[in-house]
């Protein structure tokens, strides 16, 4: 079974959600002409990334906002799947960086990213709670599962989305183009590459990582979107910095073949790893008398 | 040496970019900046006129009457290379009008009010031409403060802001800036003979090699002294960069309500945009 995604590498604008929503019903008319049946936009696509103290302002709930509602209608409309990124609110008032994913206008699943830069140019902890579920969610072309971003910088999260398993990981990012040192690439997309296709070549998986592009007081977003096989080689990517809308396939097939050629996940040892992190989580939180000799 | 593998090519598609979406966003097409015939105005000429076209590039050429005139020249022969505009606004009659007040102020209050006439013409022409203030502060002077606030520094953006000045150079050759201007020694011609290195006392070559190591490797001073850098100098550029960092900074604003600019008011710049 393939299909066609679409990789949405746009430019939202900072805390203008109607603008970035007409950004959206675009990219979804274009991807349509081109046969995507699937969209993936970038993280916080629909309010810009930097929002500091307009995080309020432009929070939403799912179920029951205006915006999300055009969204869903469209994807009804041209009968394809969308995740994009928004700023959620709890019930609690707690803020959440958040993925959502449509399908025939339904909300199937609502990621909340789980790592929170704080550190650096990042000051997200300050704004935002973290989410504290990882889930993979069934689709019409099997399970996928949702990370945003740093999500994907601690293995642990990829590796709890393929032990859940989900076949195809959608990336969602606003990450920043950094390091204008030594020849061709922004050394930050080399970070990216080398992450994406680690992941995929160890779990089998496709990832699909889209990152947007566009300058928030003088902090670039590098772009540089692409799907990697489950063999870990790329398939199709977008250029570094600008707007672009790339559509490349999916070949389900190819996750049975590479998992045939590689049964790693048949050979994980989910008890092995739950006694040594069981061990390990009450070794440092000092539950336990330290084991002997580690 | 740290700079060795610095990507002019990379750093100069960036650059562009960043110029040209940060002026377009708010609303502007057009880019004004001091030209001086010195490295780094010539740097932001060739960047600005890339970004935006040279026709929305305006090159002000604002000599006093102290003024190096081969600087002068340069700065057209920069305009004339690029094909942007050039405007002349000698400012000699209007520093020398209010130092008429104060016949004896010093060379620093006379540099300072050179550099601030400066910035109130590039500022009225901005209001004239509807055109954003392009600065020219590199990294190096930022860091150690050799620059005169609301002068030279005042900008709507300083686009070799991250830039050492040895980047700086490094991308002024990749640019095609003429040589002549590359050769020179860089100085802020605020005086009769200026020149940065011996104001600061310390090299560029030098001082962008302690900079570096302080401020973008984090790495505490004792291990520069270590490594064999001379430990009163090390101690020296450190304080120059501790004492300058007001001159990197919006003025201080007392918090005294619930929610306080400076404080707990916190937006981007581009906010809306």
């Amino acid at each position: 079974m393939r299909f066609r995604i679409a990789l949405a590498q746009i430019r939202p604008s900072l805390g203008d959600v109607a603008r970035n929503l007409a950004l959206h019903l675009e990219a979804i008319a274009r991807a349509a002409e081109q046969g995507a049946e699937l969209i993936v936009f970038p993280e916080l696509s629909l309010t810009g990334y930097y929002l500091e103290d307009l995080v309020p302002d432009v929070a939403l709930e799912p179920a029951r906002s205006e915006v999300v509602a055009a969204l869903r209608e469209a994807s009804l409309r041209h009968r394809m799947d969308l995740a994009f990124g928004c700023i959620e609110v709890g019930e609690d008032f707690r803020f959440f960086n958040a993925a959502v994913y449509v399908s025939r206008g339904e909300i199937l699943h609502v990621h909340r990213k789980l790592y929170l830069p704080t550190y650096g140019m990042f000051d997200e902890g300050r704004y935002l709670a973290p989410g504290d579920t990882l889930r993979a969610f069934g689709t019409r072309w099997g399970r996928m599962g949702m990370l945003i971003c740093e999500d994907m910088w601690h293995p642990s999260s990829v590796y709890l989305l393929a032990q859940d398993g989900a076949q195809i990981l959608l990336c969602l990012s606003a990450g920043p183009g950094r390091g204008v040192r030594g020849e061709g690439k922004l050394g930050s997309i080399e970070a990216w590459e080398t992450i994406t296709r680690s992941a995929a070549q160890a779990y089998m998986v496709y990832v699909v990582y889209v990152n947007r592009v566009g300058f928030e007081d003088g902090a670039v977003f590098a772009g540089g979107s692409m799907i990697v096989d489950p063999f870990g080689r790329p398939s199709a990517s977008a250029p570094a910095l600008d707007e672009t809308l790339l559509v490349g396939e999916v070949d389900v097939g190819e996750i049975r073949r590479a998992r045939l050629f590689y049964p790693l996940l048949r050979d994980e040892r989910l008890d092995l790893v739950l006694r040594e992190l069981k061990r390990i989580y009450a070794r440092r939180h000092h539950l336990a008398p330290s084991d002997e000799g580690s | 040496m740290a700079f060795e593998d610095f990507n002019p090519a990379l750093a100069a598609e960036l650059l562009v970019r960043f110029i040209r979406e940060e002026v377009t966003k708010v609303g502007f097409e057009r880019g004004v900046l001091g030209l001086s015939g010195g490295l780094d105005s010539s740097v932001v000429a060739h960047l600005t006129a890339r970004a935006l076209g040279p026709e929305n590039t305006y090159g002000v050429l604002m000599p006093y009457r102290t003024s190096d005139p081969a600087g002068v020249a340069d700065a057209q022969m920069v305009a004339d290379q690029l094909g942007i505009r050039t405007i002349r606004v000698e400012i000699t009659p209007m520093v020398d009008a209010y130092f008429e007040h104060f016949p004896d102020a010093d060379r620093i209050r006379r540099g300072n009010a050179m550099a601030r006439m400066r910035m109130l013409v590039l500022y009225d022409l901005s209001a004239a031409l509807r055109a954003l203030v392009i600065g020219t502060s590199n990294k190096t002077e930022l860091l150690v403060g050799y620059g005169t606030i609301y002068g030279d520094m005042a900008a709507a953006m300083w686009p070799l802001g991250d830039l050492y000045k040895t980047e700086v150079r490094r991308l002024a050759q990749y640019l095609g800036v003429p040589a002549r201007i590359l050769e020179k020694p860089p100085t802020a011609d605020l005086w009769v003979g200026q020149s940065d290195e011996e104001e600061l006392g310390i090299t560029y070559e030098v001082l962008d090699a302690l900079l570096v190591e302080l401020v973008d490797r984090r790495r505490p001073l004792e291990a520069l002294v270590e490594d064999g850098h001379d430990e009163a100098l090390v101690r020296r550029v450190a304080e120059m960069v501790r004492r300058s960092q007001f001159k990197r900074r919006t003025p201080l604003c007392p918090k005294i309500s619930s929610r306080s600019i400076g404080h707990d008011f916190r937006y981007k710049r581009d906010w809306g945009n």
